[in-house]
């Protein structure tokens, strides 16, 4: 069996068993890049030299002594507005185009520890603001389903690469669903942890109250094991949790779902539902009852202001946290400038694409003077409720289960001149951010025209193995997530 | 509320970003667009309602103010547009009397 088509696990198990070498997997996975990334265009930046002297150096170094760490050997891929020191980290942004970081994020220098190899960076919207990658600098990247459709976005360049078997597994950020619906629309695992479970620190920042980063994986136990490698506390990142960290392979062993309840909302279950998406996903409600869980009607009735909440949110904080790139210290600096206003003018006009414009207009327009309370005060107090919400919700259940998306994945340059559109295709992603809750996007079925459909489930703070014990049984007693798209 | 042409010069200018006559009406549509849907929050009555700005509540997060290993001015130059002599180089500010 060709070494790509393993998942996680899988190859994990068959290089501790010393039966494939480091320098063997990595030239797999170049040779599986060489045949589909010019269709998928999942990543930004190839490691080849370096993943290559990586395999080599650890081979040489299990011949003398064979120790191995969860994660050595294993080929990731790493979303670029995440840090990787030596390593271009781009954003996807004509503004961070030769950036090479001096540190690792923390995940990264987890991953590092555990003696991971870098296969490369994936594409994005530019700094993490879209949902179809159509808005990266360098182009955007294709659904391995459908290559005439998005893969979703913003981290739709690492779902694609998951997907398309470029990686065995990869890392993504979410701010409002750039986990979930990406994979949701390529058909793989993605997981979004608590805020503040997995540290921050090198995660170029979009919205700070709402950005995490985690694992985007071929199945549910992949997750499980990538998130185990990057969860934890963080003295650099002063929004991390210390909070011990649990066993989440661990969960994955109680296979039945008895005495668990899990919540449907109504509210995500109306009009605008693609019939094709509530079939599954009714369909994957009645299979998680027949594995033992009690299944309740819900309401969460504020998820309609999510959107609207969210979009003053996150283009407040970005448009305070993008005023760092000034054509100064690191980054793009226009060519043509005659004092430093217009230094800085010029480098941000040139600098970002029109989505990042546009957001930072909306951030600051509705954080200036005489609009402040009107609109961020306003989206602060709604947040408020759209917590209360699921606080409520989690009184009576431990699990809510929903479409991870309204429809599966739409086609390239649909939605590219609407913004407003675009942003709603987030509704069912947008509110776990808001409240911080882990949620895991997982494949439930297959549309007739041939793409995947995603569930979401939700969980409490912190209960991200309730989140993995679900799906993972849900995964068990289907067989959505062993189908893989044909490219072409 | 229509955000007018006018509206977009001032809040690019605020932001630091120049605006093209032709970004300075798409943005003017688009924006007001995206207000009026974001003004539908008003219908949620929110007195006395706490502002949620983090979700796990944490305020200041302090560490002890000690030297720590950090870069090299050689490593925090490294990604600089333009340098010279240990430093950031950037047009000059001053005005000559």
């Amino acid at each position: 069996m060709s070494l790509h088509k393993l998942t996680l696990v899988e190859l994990q198990k068959q290089f501790k068993a010393g039966e494939v070498t480091a320098t063997e997997i990595v030239r797999a996975y170049f040779l599986r890049i060489s045949h589909v990334e010019s269709k998928v265009k999942a990543l930004v930046t190839h490691a080849k030299e370096s993943a290559f002297l990586q395999a080599e150096t650890l081979d040489q170094k299990l011949k003398e002594w064979r120790k191995t760490k969860p994660l050595t050997g294993m080929p990731l891929a790493v979303k670029d507005n995440i840090c990787t020191n030596g390593v271009r980290t781009t954003c996807s942004s004509r503004m961070l185009q030769d950036f090479i970081p001096p540190y690792d994020a923390t995940v990264v220098a987890k991953l590092r520890a555990q003696e991971y190899i870098l296969l490369g960076k994936t594409n994005l919207d530019e700094f993490a603001m879209g949902s179809s990658t159509e808005n990266s600098a360098f182009g955007p990247s294709r659904n391995p389903w459908d290559l005439h459709r998005v893969p979703g976005g913003s981290s739709g360049g690492s779902a694609a690469a998951v997907a398309a078997e470029e990686c065995v597994a990869a890392l993504g950020s979410d701010t409002g669903g750039s986990i979930r619906q990406p994979a949701a629309f390529c058909g793989v695992v993605g997981l979004k942890p608590t805020y503040g479970r997995v540290s921050r620190y090198g995660l170029v920042a979009f919205a700070s109250s709402l950005d995490q980063i985690g694992p985007i994986t071929k199945d549910v136990s992949d997750a499980a094991f990538l998130l185990q490698a990057i969860a934890g506390h963080d003295p650099m990142d002063s929004t991390s949790v210390d909070r011990s960290v649990p066993d989440y392979m661990k969960a994955l062993q109680k296979r039945d779902l008895k005495s668990l309840k899990v919540g449907v909302p109504v509210e995500f279950f109306a009009e605008g539902l693609d019939p094709d998406v509530e079939r599954a996903v009714r369909a994957a409600i009645e299979e998680l009852k027949s594995l033992g869980a009690e299944i309740r009607e819900i309401r969460l009735p504020r998820t309609d202001a999510a959107v609207a909440v969210y979009y003053v949110i996150a283009t407040a904080e970005a448009s305070s946290n993008l005023a760092r790139f000034d054509g100064v210290k690191f980054g793009f600096r226009a060519k043509e400038t005659k004092d430093l206003l217009d230094l800085y003018m010029n480098t941000r006009q040139e600098g970002f694409g029109p989505e990042v414009k546009r957001r930072i207009m909306l951030g600051t327009y509705v954080l200036s003077a005489g609009y402040y309370d009107a609109y961020y005060g306003k989206a602060q107090a709604v947040r408020t409720l759209v917590c209360q919400d699921f606080d409520e919700a989690f009184q009576e259940v431990d699990l809510i289960v929903t479409p991870a998306t309204p429809t599966p994945a739409f086609k390239l340059g649909e939605k590219s001149e609407d913004p407003l559109q675009m942003y709603l295709s987030d509704i069912f992603t947008i509110s776990v951010n808001l409240a911080g809750l882990p949620a895991i996007a997982l494949p439930c079925g297959v549309s007739r025209e041939g793409l995947p459909i995603g569930l979401q489930l939700i969980g409490r703070a912190f209960e991200e193995e309730t989140l993995l014990r679900a799906a993972h049984a849900y995964e068990q007693a289907t067989p959505w997530h062993l189908k893989r798209p044909t490219i072409r | 509320m229509a955000i007018t042409q006018q509206d977009v010069e001032k809040v690019a200018r605020l932001a630091r970003l120049t605006v093209t006559a032709v970004e300075q009406e798409t943005f003017a549509k688009q924006l007001t667009q995206i207000l009026a849907h974001v003004e539908t929050l008003e219908r949620y009555d929110t007195t006395g309602i706490e502002p949620t700005a983090t979700v796990m509540g944490q305020t200041n997060v302090f560490r002890d103010d000690c030297v720590r290993p950090s870069l090299s001015s050689e490593q925090a130059l490294a990604n600089a547009p333009e340098q010279e002599a240990d430093g950031f180089v950037v047009p000059k500010i001053l005005e000559e009397r």
